[in-house]
């Protein structure tokens, strides 16, 4: 019995800006089922940072539990990660990034991870605005307890037993929407071609960035009936646009028909260029995004592709002031400045 | 692009490099697997049925293979196929009664075989089972032909070479040594059902035309005619200074050789360039490692003789320079001529065939270059009734084809006996087989080692040096015998793709260490195509496997160039639309046909 990814790697790998070759961001081999969308949206991951070229060590990897919040252990070996408690992965990192306002906080949870034991957690993170980016896994099921129902269940989904789901699914980008979040992105783990410049475009925003990936649990909720399954997603996907990633300083390349494309500047000069977009939907209008995600939902598709962006937002820590100097460099006596500070500063207030 | 037609054999042929690249296409990663497991016998028969000189061949073959090895485009260094055949020969327990019975009652067809070297002998080991009377035909007084009288034993010991022969002798072959054929009418005269040529290439090359050549004589001396008769015990000493002309694998025997023979100042002198020489680059290293300099771009200009004794030679030394089409001229440097000194020059600068005992009015054709007439397939002459093979057929070459052609020449010579078609060849046999046990388990080891290539160890320098007979390479040991062919990557373990299994959930893709696998749109043209895979597929002598369009209406685009048949995609995908599948092939041999 032999289960060992091997090392060589094929012998002209392109490099990116820092030199490194994706290998760099690659992780330990999955222990995932075969098949499951998690291990695509991890690829998804590694090939982003590849193609930002990401330092490593400039990266956080935060997770809660469940088969989703396993992955980070697929992706960014090289990367620091804290695998917390099921649901509490949005309060590690508001914690983390607090101290260390400079990294890159990558956020992955499931969809029971997040709206139903963290459903708490995750209102105030998005309502925070943390700078962060918050992936969500989302399988309709608890894939790592066996698959029961999550809340994002469709209602009427059928289950691999065949057991009929009663009650409403909770609608995370339309939730995330009403909190205000400043970046709104749904997409499919099947979809790399999608899901690579959003998760670039989520990194590169300057607060809290979700993308809610519909990503089937093959073990547990790939039957017929389920609307979490390869097939049924593939027939009902409808996107909002095609999505390309720009960086800094390259030509865009494509032409499109005027009227039918929208080029989108990041807060760092970056830029998505979005194609072939929907009518009446304007992804910088937060009222024409809540209601492109609703009359999605009345026409049964899933709308993918970037749905709402405010590229110049405030984040928590512009909102609460602190110091521009992460917590962490700041040595004992700036960070405890004494009693005669503590009594000048009440003195203020006297 | 059209989907990949993998119903042909060729298909998964070709991806096994090592195979495909072997004349005899020796189903090399089923015999590394054997070695692994240790069983010695299997894997020495499983290259015996292929190329009947598995001992002789593990020693001295031109590995054509290891070129083609994938393991070499994936790190520095093949995997040393080779010597592995060693490994099974040297570690096996007695095959005889392995060997193919032979009829006592023959089939009345009686067959001549002129020559007794690899190629003629794999004629024979082919026929004799059929129940056919053989006749061989050497002058020398044993067979072996060239391995025996040019191969020197401190590459292939006698021991080995004798039982491999006696393999084949053994099989009621009636032997007539020291007989040189010096009329073949007088062979056929005598009413064989066929005569098969397998004369090599026996004239070594001359410089008759260079000034002092005819004065010097006593101490010039051709090549392989001075090899030859070191191996038969004609000659026994050499003087201390020997200069050897010419960059081939003969001139690296012919040095070594010398050294053996009491030349201590023995030197190489080569025309082309030290990179450019025909010699193999391991022959070149056990040459500089016996500490033989070799002097690269000097071309011969006269033999130096005074007072009737050879003094030594002058060269004109020379650089290449290349056209625009890559051709090589050697443009002399006009400097003064160079002086070497010696007492004895051995010329090494190729071989010719040469068929003088051929009466040229049997209806046997010969070319403008006075090479028989000889079809590249059916290995037939002109004269349906005489075949030819080995360096006689197609000029000089190597054992591992002489035997590849004398199968093929078997082949020919049995449907000719049996009044059936030439050009129809048996097709090879074939077989598919999953090796799936399990999860995580598969029938084949996976797994991937990075042990670089092992170095078989050699006998003492000094020892060797002392004695002829003495075989330099020891040969690996059991234990790095295991190491190196764990290193084998098992490229004959297929990676099989069914289309409609296949959800399109990209785990092969993900999974996948050498980026071989992607997912995209089809492209009429196959350059576009391979460039925007998901590391472009720029080797185009490894093929694409193309699958029919899927779902999404693209389709599964594998490149096999770097592809480790790892088994991860298949162990990843959830459908077992890929499934890792042995592909045993096997050329016919004589006999396969239907009858
Ligand atoms: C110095 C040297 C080293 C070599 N080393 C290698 C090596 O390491 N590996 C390798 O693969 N190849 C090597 N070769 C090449 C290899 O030996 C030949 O390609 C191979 O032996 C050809 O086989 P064959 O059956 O065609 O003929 P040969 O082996 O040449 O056999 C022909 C036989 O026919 C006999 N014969 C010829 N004419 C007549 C006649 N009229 N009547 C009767 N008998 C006749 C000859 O005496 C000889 O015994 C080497 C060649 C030389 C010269
Ligand atoms: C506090 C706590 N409650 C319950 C569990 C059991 N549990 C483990 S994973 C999981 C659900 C995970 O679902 P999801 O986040 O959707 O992940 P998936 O496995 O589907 O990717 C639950 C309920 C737990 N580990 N901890
Ligand atoms: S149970 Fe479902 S979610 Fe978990 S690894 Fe398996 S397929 Fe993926
Ligand atoms: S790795 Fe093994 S099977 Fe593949 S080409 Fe090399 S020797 Fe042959
Ligand atoms: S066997 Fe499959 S996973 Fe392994 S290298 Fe080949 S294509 Fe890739
Ligand atoms: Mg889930």
């Amino acid at each position: 019995m032999t289960y060992i990814k091997p090392k060589f790697r094929h012998p002209s790998l392109p490099k990116n800006d820092l030199g490194y070759t994706k290998t760099v961001y690659e992780g330990s081999l999955s222990t995932l089922c075969a098949g499951c969308g998690h291990d695509s949206i991890s690829a998804a991951i590694v090939q982003s940072c590849y193609e930002l070229a990401l330092e490593p060590h400039r990266i956080a990897k935060l997770s809660g539990i469940g088969c989703s919040s396993k992955t980070p252990a697929y992706f960014l070996s090289q990367s620091h990660g804290f695998n917390s408690v099921h649901g509490r992965m949005p309060s590690v990192a508001t914690g983390a990034s607090l101290a260390n306002k400079d990294l890159i906080y990558f956020g992955v949870s499931g969809d029971g991870d997040t709206a139903s034991i963290g459903m708490g957690q995750f209102v105030h993170v998005v309502r925070r605005n943390l700078n962060m980016v918050y992936v969500v896994m989302n399988n309709g099921c608890y894939g790592l307890t066996k698959g029961q129902d999550s809340a994002t269940a469709d209602e009427g989904s059928k289950s691999k037993a065949g057991s009929v789901n009663l009650f409403n699914a909770i609608d995370l980008p339309s939730l995330a929407l009403e909190l205000g979040a400043s970046f709104v992105a749904q997409s499919f783990s099947g979809d790399k071609a999608q899901l690579i410049p959003l998760i670039k475009a989520a990194i590169k925003h300057p607060g809290f960035a979700l993308i809610n990936v519909i990503s089937p649990c093959v073990t547990f909720n790939n039957n017929p009936g389920s609307t979490k399954a390869y097939d049924y997603v593939r027939e009902h996907l409808d996107a909002t646009s095609t999505v390309d990633f720009i960086p800094l300083q390259e030509e865009i390349s494509v032409a499109y028909e005027a009227g039918s494309t929208k080029n989108i500047e990041l807060h760092d000069g970056s830029s998505l260029q979005l194609n072939k977009l929907a009518t009446n939907w304007n992804p910088e209008d937060r009222m024409s995004a809540m209601t492109a995600m609703q009359q999605a939902k009345l026409d049964g598709e899933i709308l993918t592709g970037l749905i709402f962006i405010e590229p110049e937002t405030t984040d928590l820590h512009a909102m609460i002031k602190t110091s521009d100097t992460p917590l962490n460099t700041m040595d004992e006596s700036q960070l405890c400045p004494g009693s005669q500070a503590l009594e000048a500063l009440n003195e203020e207030f006297r | 692009m059209e989907p990949t037609q993998t119903k042909d054999p060729e298909y998964y042929h070709k991806v096994v490099d090592c195979q495909y690249a072997c004349p005899a296409h020796t189903p090399v990663p089923e015999y590394i697997r054997l070695i692994a497991a240790g069983k010695y016998t299997e894997a020495y028969m499983v290259n015996w049925e292929s190329n009947v000189f598995p001992g002789i061949l593990g020693r001295t073959c031109d590995r054509p293979c290891e070129p083609a090895c994938r393991r070499g485009r994936v790190e520095e260094e093949p995997v040393a196929i080779c010597r592995l055949k060693r490994v099974a020969a040297d570690h096996k327990s007695d095959v005889t009664d392995l060997m193919p019975i032979i009829p006592s009652e023959k089939n009345g067809k009686r067959i001549a075989l002129i020559g007794g070297g690899p190629a003629s002998l794999t004629v024979a080991r082919d026929l004799a089972p059929l129940g056919y009377s053989i006749d061989l035909y050497d002058n020398q007084n044993k067979a072996g032909g060239m391995m025996r009288s040019q191969i020197p034993s401190f590459r292939l010991p006698d021991s080995v070479l004798d039982e491999e022969v006696g393999y084949v002798l053994n099989m009621g072959i009636e032997t007539h040594f020291n007989t040189y054929v010096n009329s073949l009418k007088e062979i056929t005269d005598k009413k064989y059902d066929a005569v098969f040529i397998g004369t090599g290439a026996p004239k070594g090359k001359d410089l008759s035309d260079l000034p002092g050549r005819k004065e010097a004589s006593a101490n010039v001396h051709i090549g392989i005619e001075w090899l030859a008769s070191v191996a038969f015990e004609h000659t026994n000493k050499i003087g201390k200074k020997v200069i050897v002309l010419g960059g081939g694998n003969t001139a690296m025997d012919c040095c070594r050789t010398s050294r053996r023979l009491g030349g201590d100042q023995v030197k190489v002198v080569v025309r082309s360039p030290f990179s450019e020489m025909r010699a193999s680059e391991w022959e070149k290293e056990d040459a500089l490692h016996e500490d033989i300099p070799i002097i690269d771009c000097h071309v011969p200009q006269s033999f130096v003789v005074e007072n009737g004794k050879l003094m030594g030679m002058n060269f004109d030394k020379v650089h290449a320079v290349y056209d625009d089409n890559g051709k090589r001229k050697l443009v002399s440097t006009n400097e003064a001529p160079v002086f070497i000194e010696a007492d004895d020059v051995l010329i090494a600068i190729g071989q010719e065939n040469t068929f003088p005992w051929i009466e040229r009015d049997l209806g046997l054709a010969f070319d403008e270059y006075g090479m028989p007439v000889v079809d590249k397939n059916t290995f037939q002459s002109t004269n349906e009734k005489i075949f030819f093979g080995g360096d006689a057929a197609l000029g000089p070459k190597n054992v591992i084809t002489a035997v590849a052609q004398g199968h093929q020449a078997a082949i020919s010579i049995d449907l000719f006996c049996n009044q059936q078609s030439l050009t129809e060849r048996p097709s090879p046999y074939v077989n598919l087989v999953s090796q799936k046990m399990g999860i995580h388990e598969w029938s084949y080891d996976s797994d991937v080692v990075t042990d670089n290539r092992y170095i078989v160890p050699q006998v003492n320098k000094e020892i060797a040096l002392k004695d002829r007979k003495v075989e330099v390479e020891l040969g690996f040991d059991g234990l790095h015998g295991y190491k190196e062919a764990k290193r084998c990557l098992n490229c004959d373990v297929q990676t099989v793709f069914t289309e409609n299994k296949c959800i399109e959930c990209d785990a092969c893709v993900d999974i996948c260490p050498t980026a071989c696998i992607s997912f995209t749109f089809n492209e009429d043209d196959e350059n576009t195509l391979r460039n925007k895979l998901q590391v472009p597929a720029l080797n185009l002598s490894q093929d694409l496997l193309i699958s029919a369009p899927l779902p999404t209406q693209r389709v599964m685009v594998k490149d096999e160039d770097v592809c480790l048949h790892c088994g991860l995609c298949a162990e990843r995908c959830p459908t077992s639309a890929w499934d890792m599948q042995k592909f045993f092939y096997t050329t016919s041999k004589a006999g396969n046909q239907c009858q």
